[in-house]
């Protein structure tokens, strides 16, 4: 695999780390940090600052009998098993995360063509934000878009360059508002990656904007 | 070792108690510990007391389920208790699912090594008066960011501070920590 060189920043580490990001973008990250190394120790960190947060804070006295209460809900509960990730299977395009919210691999995706020989799939999460997997052919261009909000755009097959840089596996582009680029997947192998935004996207090229709503795009 | 060090190898040592005797007595004095801070973590992030004494039971529940699964090479107690009230807090209160990342393939862990444990606490003690001495105005945003459930924006709208004002004060507060930490 290709070193990963482009990286989640610190403001999605931290608000991964304290939980304040939509469900969406916790799947982008989720599937990131499951591919690198670098971002694992750094999460890590952020959830250690969260660990010293809560040892610092305030206090909430408990009710009388809450630790009774606990030990009864205790010896009332099933014994946990293991609830690990499954064993990565290494071979799989797809990490853990990403295979749970797809129900399999890349072979189990439910793609619908939005033109231009892309296919999408809008992936099942909370409302504040839209999470997809896109389908690119090798060599076609992603369609041209401007951003509201932030979008987040992971490569999991294949490779895509925009105007400065290369994405291959592994690789986060992190959009904020008014970025507009024209990234092209790679001749070879079609690119597949996994988009998250928190505003609707705009085809400008594709799409006439008045059918978004009913598209989810 | 100085006293927050022992404090927390004293936590360790209740975990264990907990896994290997099923021993009532170290969760009470974990439950003692813990439970009033992740009361107050749910509350601020906009529970009523009802639901935050409910899910702090629950939280604390988990830590004795799950106490196999602790590794003190990796994380702190505090760090292990807050990640799984943070988890609780975005079921409860979020009605969210929390994908979380692919274990690493490494197999059974071996026994925690002595050094690197002892390596961690020093860290998570040198973290935590780090924090203690950032500036008031960093820390407390720090602290919003993980307890308040405030997203930079809102944080922003509510204090009425610029977002770019919140967002270098942030990073000032986390290069501080960093240089500390190195
Ligand atoms: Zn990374």
């Amino acid at each position: 695999m290709d070193k990963i060189t482009h990286h989640l920043d610190d403001r999605l580490l931290m608000a991964y780390a304290a939980g304040t990001l939509p469900e969406g973008f916790n799947l982008v990250v989720a599937t990131h940090i499951s591919l690198c190394d670098e971002c694992r120790a750094r999460l890590g960190e952020f959830e250690a600052v969260g660990g010293q947060v809560l040892e610092r804070g305030d206090t909430v006295a408990l009710a009388d009998t809450s630790l009774e209460q606990t030990l009864a809900r205790i010896s009332g509960d099933a014994p946990a098993g293991d609830d690990r990730n499954t064993m990565p299977q290494r071979s799989s395009v797809f990490p853990a995360p990403l295979r749970d919210y797809v129900g399999g691999d890349a072979d189990a995706v439910h793609w619908r063509a939005v033109g231009g020989g892309v296919r999408q799939a809008i992936l099942p999460t909370s409302n504040a934000a839209t999470v997809r997997l896109l389908h690119i052919p090798a060599g076609a261009a992603v369609p041209d878009h401007g951003h509201r909000g932030t979008e987040l755009t992971l490569v999991l097959q294949g490779a895509f360059r925009d105007e400065e840089d290369r994405f291959a596996r592994g690789d986060i582009e992190i959009a904020d508002e008014e970025v507009q680029h024209t990234p092209v997947a790679e001749a070879g192998e079609d690119c597949i990656c996994l988009a998250a935004t928190d505003a609707p996207l705009r085809f400008r090229a594709l799409i006439p904007r008045l059918a978004q709503p009913f598209l989810r795009i | 070792m100085t006293a927050s060090e022992e404090k927390d190898s004293q936590w360790i040592e209740c975990v264990i108690r907990i896994r290997e005797q099923a021993d009532q007595a170290a969760f009470a004095a974990l439950f003692r510990h813990f439970a009033p801070r992740v009361k107050a973590f749910l509350m601020k992030g906009g529970a009523d007391e009802a639901l935050a004494e409910e899910c702090t039971q629950e939280v604390m529940a988990t830590l004795w389920h799950k106490a196999h699964l602790f590794d003190p090479a990796r994380a702190s107690v505090a760090t292990w208790v807050f990640t799984i009230a943070r988890n609780r807090r975005i079921d409860a209160l979020r009605r969210q699912r929390r994908p979380e990342p692919e274990d690493l393939p490494w197999g059974p862990e071996p026994e925690p090594d002595q050094a690197e444990i002892m390596g961690l606490q020093q860290d998570t003690e040198r973290l935590g008066e780090a924090l203690a001495q950032l500036p008031e105005k960093q820390r407390s945003l720090i602290e919003r960011a993980y307890f308040g459930e405030l997203s930079h924006s809102e944080i922003a709208a509510e204090t009425g501070l610029p977002l770019g004002t919140i967002k270098s004060r942030i990073r000032l507060a986390l290069d501080r920590l960093r240089h500390a930490m190195n």
